[in-house]
C-alpha cells in the first residue's frame, strides 16, 4: 500500500473543499446582480420577456446558491478540523473577518434569498426587489470579508506577534492590507465573467435546441453586453494585481513567469516546461523584452527570480500553467463577448450557428479560469500559509492518515456525485421550452415540479 | 473588567446561536425524517412549509461554531479536531441534505424519489452526528467506552426531539389530512423523547465528574432544582395537549412548538450551568481560551448593532410567510 503523508491529504482535503465550493460563489455572486437587472427591467419596461428570463434563472440560482451555502458551511467547519494551529495562532485576525461574514452578509444573503425565492406573490414588487437587491449585495459582502483574510494571509500588515501568536495592531490595515483592492475587484469581475457566460452559453444551447422565446435573445445580448465591458477590464485589473504581487511577493511572480535567475531585459515566456531538478524553463517560447514591459513598464526592468528565493519558493509548474490557462480563457472571453456584440448591434443580426457554437463551448469556461487563478495565488503563496510568517506544515491537525484518507475520499466522492448532478440539472432544465411557447397550453405540467405554472425564459 | 465581560458575553451568544440553531434547524430535519411516512402529495407540502426558511436555519450554526473560533480560538481547534469523525460525517449529512432538497424540485421526474431518500437520510445522518458531537462535547471530549457509549445515546435520542419539532411545525403549517397526520407522529414521539431526555440527564453526572460536581454540590446545586421540576410541568402539559388535542385542534396549535420551545430552553440553561465557566469541561475556562481582548471588542461592537437586526429582520421574513401552505412556488 502507497504511504501517504496526512498533511499532503489534509492540503489536498482542504483545497478540493474550497475549489468545489469557489464554483457555486462565483456564479451566485455575479447571477444575482444579473437577475436584480432582469427584475429592474421587468419592472421599469413591464415586458413579461423579462420576468420569463427571470424565472427561468433564478432556478438556477436557487440550484447553485444551495450548493454554494451547504459547501461553505463544510469550509467554515474545516478551519478547525483540518487547520487548528492557523486558528490558534491567527484567530485575533481571521476570527473576526470571519465573525463579520456571518454576522453581516450569510444572514443577509439566507434570509433574504427565501423572499426573492417565494415571496414573489407574498409582498410588493419592491419589497420583492428589495430582498433581491440584498441577496446580491449579501453575496458581495461575504466575498469583500473572505477576500479580505485570504487577501491578508498573502499580504500581512497591521499586526503584531507576540509569542508566535498574532494580535492586531490597526484594523484598517488588516481589513484593507495592499493586495486586497485589487484581489476584490479581480474576484468580483471573475464572478461577473463567470455568470455571464454560464447565461450566454445556456442561452446560446437553447437557441441551438430551438427551445429559446424571445426572451432568450434579449438575455443573450444583454449578458453579451457585460461580457464585452468586463473582459478587458479584467485583463487590466489583473495588470494592475500583478504589478501589486510583484511588490510584495516576488517568488510567486518569478513562478507565473517561469524566471530562475534574476535579470533586467526579460522576455515573457508563451509557453514552456518549468523544471526544477535542473532549475530552467525548457522547450519556452518567448517574447523577447516582454515580461519586463509587463511588470516594470520599460524594457530594461529588473525581475527577480527563483533562485532567490531557492527552497522557499512555490512548486513552478503548476503555477505557471494556472496562469497561461486564466490569461488564455481571458483572452477568449474578449474576442467571443466582442464578436457577439459586434454581430448583435453592428450587424444587427440574430447571432449565427458559428456564435452559438462557441458561447456554449465558453458556458463553464468562468469555472475553469477561476479555478487557475485561485491556484496561481494559493499555490504561489507556498510554503506559506500566511506569507512569510507561518508555514502550512506548522499549523496542521495531526490525524491518523486512516481518517484523513477516508474523509478526503468520502468528499469526492460526494463532490463529483452533486456536480454531475448539477450540470445534468442545468441541462435538463435548459432543453425544457421556453415559456412563451408553451402559452396557450393550460395543463403544462412539468415533470418533477411542484409548481404546475413552470416557466421558463 | 472587559477580560471578564467579553468573554462571558460571546459564551451566550454563543449558547443563544446554538439554541435558536437547535429549534430552528431541528423542525425541519425534524421534516426530513419525517418524509418517508408521508404520501407523495404530503411529500410537497412538508417541502413547501420550511422552504422559504432552511437556509436561515442552517445559519445558525456557522454563527455558532463562528463565535467559537472568533471568541474562543484555541478551544476551537481542540473541539474541532476531536470531533474530527462526527463533524465530517454531519457535514456530509448536511450536504446530502441541501443539495437534495433543492434538486428534488427540478430534476426529472423520475428521480425525485430518489432525491426525496437522499433528504431524509441526510437529516438522519445530522441529527445523529449532531447527538454525538454533543455527547462528545458533554463528555469532556472523552474518548473512553462510557463516554462512547453516552455520545452513542444522544445520538439516537436527539431525532426524537427533531421529530417532535417538525411535527409541531406541521401543526402549525398545515391543515386537514396532514395535520392529523402530524399529530400522530408527535405523540409517538413524545415518549421516546421523554424517555431519552430522562436517560440523559441520569448519565451526565456519571460520564462527567465535573458536571457531577455542580449537581450535587450543596447549597449550590439547588439553584438548579427549578429547571427540572418546569422541564416536568412542561412535559406533562404537552402530553396532555397531545392526549387530549382538543386545544391543539381548536385553533392553538402553535402550542406544541411554544412548549417544546421552552424544553429547549431550559435544558440548554441547564447545560450551561453545567459547563460554565469552562469552554471544554473539565480542561479550559471560557477566559483561559478567549482572544484578545481587542479582538473581542472589535467583533463585540458588530455583534451588538447586527445580531439585533438579524432577529428583526428574521421575523419579518417569518411574518411574510405566515399562515397554513399550499404548494411552494416560485413566484
Ligand atoms: C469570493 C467569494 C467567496 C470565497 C473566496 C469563499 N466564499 Fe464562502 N460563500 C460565498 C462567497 C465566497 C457566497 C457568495 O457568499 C456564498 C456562496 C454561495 C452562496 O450562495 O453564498 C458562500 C457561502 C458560504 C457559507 C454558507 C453561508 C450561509 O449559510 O448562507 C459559508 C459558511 C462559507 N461560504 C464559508 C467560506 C469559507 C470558510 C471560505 C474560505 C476558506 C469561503 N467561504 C470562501
Ligand atoms: C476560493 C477560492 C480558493 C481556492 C480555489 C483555493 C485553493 C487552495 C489550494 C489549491 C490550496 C493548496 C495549496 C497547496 O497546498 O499547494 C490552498 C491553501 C490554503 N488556502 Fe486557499 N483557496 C481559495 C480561497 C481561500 C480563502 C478565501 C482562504 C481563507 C480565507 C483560503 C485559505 C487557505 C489556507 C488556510 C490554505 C492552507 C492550506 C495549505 O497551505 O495547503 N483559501 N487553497
Ligand atoms: C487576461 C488577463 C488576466 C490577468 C493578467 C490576470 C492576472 C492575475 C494575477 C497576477 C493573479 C494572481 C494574483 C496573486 O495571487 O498575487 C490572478 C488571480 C486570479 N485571477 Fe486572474 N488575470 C486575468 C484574467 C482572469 C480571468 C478572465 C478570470 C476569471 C474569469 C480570472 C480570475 C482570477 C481569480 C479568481 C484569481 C484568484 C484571486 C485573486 O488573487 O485575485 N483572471 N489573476
Amino acid at each position: 500500500m502507497m504511504d501517504f503523508d496526512p498533511f499532503v491529504l489534509a492540503r489536498a482535503q482542504f483545497a478540493a473543499n474550497i475549489s468545489f465550493h469557489i464554483l457555486f460563489p462565483s456564479i451566485t455572486i455575479g447571477l444575482g446582480w444579473i437577475l436584480l437587472f432582469f427584475r429592474m427591467r421587468y419592472t421599469l419596461t413591464k415586458d413579461t420577456h423579462w420576468e420569463n428570463a427571470y424565472h427561468f434563472w433564478v432556478k438556477i440560482f436557487a440550484l447553485s446558491f444551495a450548493i454554494g451555502v451547504v459547501s461553505g458551511i463544510t469550509m467554515s467547519f474545516q478551519f478547525g478540523t483540518n487547520w487548528p494551529g492557523f486558528m490558534e495562532r491567527t484567530g485575533n485576525i481571521s476570527g473576526p473577518l470571519l465573525g463579520y461574514e456571518v454576522l453581516t452578509a450569510f444572514f443577509l444573503e439566507a434570509t433574504f434569498l427565501g423572499v426573492m425565492l417565494f415571496g414573489k406573490n407574498r409582498v410588493s414588487n419592491a419589497t420583492h426587489l428589495l430582498a433581491c437587491a440584498l441577496v446580491a449585495f449579501g453575496t458581495t459582502l461575504s466575498a469583500f470579508w473572505i477576500l479580505s483574510l485570504n487577501s491578508w494571509m498573502q499580504t500581512p500588515t497591521g499586526y503584531v506577534i507576540r509569542d508566535g501568536v498574532f494580535f492586531v495592531d490597526s484594523w484598517m490595515a488588516v481589513i484593507f492590507n495592499p493586495s486586497f483592492p485589487y484581489r476584490l475587484a479581480h474576484m468580483l469581475i471573475a464572478s461577473m465573467l463567470t455568470a455571464a457566460f454560464l447565461v450566454m452559453g445556456i442561452s446560446a444551447w437553447r437557441m441551438k435546441q430551438k427551445v429559446d422565446g424571445p426572451a432568450t435573445t434579449k438575455v443573450f445580448k444583454s449578458v453579451a453586453v457585460i461580457a464585452a465591458l468586463l473582459a478587458p477590464l479584467q485583463v487590466f485589473v489583473g495588470d494592475l494585481h500583478g504589478l501589486n504581487t510583484m511588490e510584495h511577493q516576488p517568488a510567486k511572480i518569478a513562478a507565473i513567469e517561469g524566471i530562475w535567475h534574476t535579470e533586467t531585459h526579460v522576455p515573457f515566456t508563451l509557453f514552456g516546461f518549468p523544471d526544477e531538478e535542473t532549475r530552467t524553463t525548457k522547450y519556452a517560447v518567448q517574447i523577447p523584452y516582454a515580461a519586463s514591459l509587463v511588470l516594470t513598464h520599460t524594457l530594461d526592468g529588473e525581475i527577480r527570480g527563483l533562485n532567490e528565493f531557492e527552497g522557499e519558493h512555490p512548486p513552478v509548474a503548476i503555477v505557471f500553467w494556472s496562469f497561461r490557462i486564466m490569461v488564455a480563457i481571458g483572452m477568449l472571453m474578449i474576442l467571443i463577448s466582442w464578436w457577439a456584440v459586434w454581430q448583435l448591434f453592428k450587424l444587427k443580426q440574430k447571432p449565427g450557428p458559428w456564435l452559438l457554437n462557441a458561447a456554449s463551448w465558453m458556458t463553464f469556461s468562468g469555472w475553469v479560469a477561476v479555478l487557475a487563478g485561485w491556484y496561481v495565488t494559493e499555490i504561489g503563496r507556498q510554503p506559506w500559509i500566511v506569507q512569510g510568517l507561518l508555514k502550512a506544515e506548522d499549523v496542521v491537525a495531526d490525524h491518523s492518515t486512516g481518517v484523513m484518507l477516508g474523509s478526503f475520499t468520502g468528499y469526492m466522492a460526494l463532490y463529483i456525485f452533486v456536480l454531475v448532478s448539477y450540470i445534468a440539472t442545468l441541462r435538463y432544465l435548459s432543453t425544457k421550452p421556453a415559456a412563451s411557447l408553451v402559452a396557450g397550453l393550460k395543463q403544462f405540467t412539468v415533470a418533477g415540479d411542484n409548481n404546475p405554472q413552470q416557466r421558463g425564459a | 473588567m472587559l477580560e471578564f465581560w467579553l468573554p462571558l458575553f460571546f459564551a451566550s451568544a454563543m449558547g443563544l446561536a446554538l439554541l435558536i440553531y437547535v429549534i430552528l434547524d431541528g423542525y425541519d430535519l425534524g421534516i426530513g425524517l419525517l418524509l418517508p411516512f408521508a404520501s407523495e402529495p404530503e411529500k410537497d407540502q412538508m417541502i413547501a412549509s420550511i422552504g422559504p426558511f432552511w437556509d436561515a436555519n442552517e445559519t445558525w450554526i456557522v454563527l455558532g461554531v463562528g463565535i467559537l473560533l472568533i471568541a474562543f480560538p484555541k478551544a476551537h481547534g481542540d473541539i474541532l479536531t476531536a470531533m474530527y469523525i462526527p463533524v465530517t460525517v454531519m457535514l456530509m449529512g448536511l450536504m446530502m441534505r441541501g443539495i437534495a432538497f433543492d434538486f428534488r424540485a427540478k430534476a426529472v421526474a423520475d428521480h425525485k424519489q430518489m432525491w426525496n431518500a437522499i433528504f431524509s437520510g441526510g437529516s438522519l445522518v445530522m441529527a445523529s452526528a449532531q447527538g454525538w458531537m454533543l455527547g462528545t462535547y458533554i463528555t469532556g471530549l472523552g474518548n473512553s467506552a462510557i463516554s462512547n457509549l453516552f455520545s452513542i445515546l444522544i445520538a439516537i435520542t436527539l431525532p426524537a426531539l427533531y421529530i417532535l419539532l417538525g411535527a409541531a411545525w406541521l401543526l402549525i403549517k398545515t391543515e386537514g389530512e396532514l395535520f392529523s397526520k402530524a399529530l400522530g407522529w408527535a405523540k409517538k414521539a413524545i415518549l421516546p423523547m421523554g424517555f431519552a431526555l430522562l436517560l440523559v440527564s441520569i448519565a451526565t453526572p456519571l460520564v462527567s465528574q465535573t458536571i457531577a460536581d455542580k449537581w450535587f454540590s450543596f447549597p449550590d446545586g439547588l439553584k438548579l432544582i427549578p429547571i427540572p421540576l418546569l422541564s416536568a410541568a412542561i412535559y406533562a402539559g404537552l402530553l396532555w395537549l397531545l392526549s387530549d388535542q382538543k386545544v391543539l385542534r381548536n385553533g392553538r396549535e402553535w402550542l406544541l412548538f411554544a412548549g417544546l420551545i421552552a424544553l429547549c430552553v431550559l435544558a440548554a440553561l441547564g447545560l450551561a450551568y453545567s459547563i460554565l465557566p469552562d469552554i471544554i469541561i473539565g480542561r479550559m475556562t471560557i477566559w483561559e481560551s478567549a482572544s484578545s481582548t481587542d479582538s473581542l471588542l472589535f467583533t463585540f461592537w458588530g455583534t451588538a448593532v447586527v445580531l439585533p437586526a438579524i432577529i428583526i429582520y428574521t421575523f419579518f421574513v417569518y411574518r411574510i410567510f405566515r399562515g397554513k401552505i399550499t404548494t411552494l412556488s416560485y413566484e
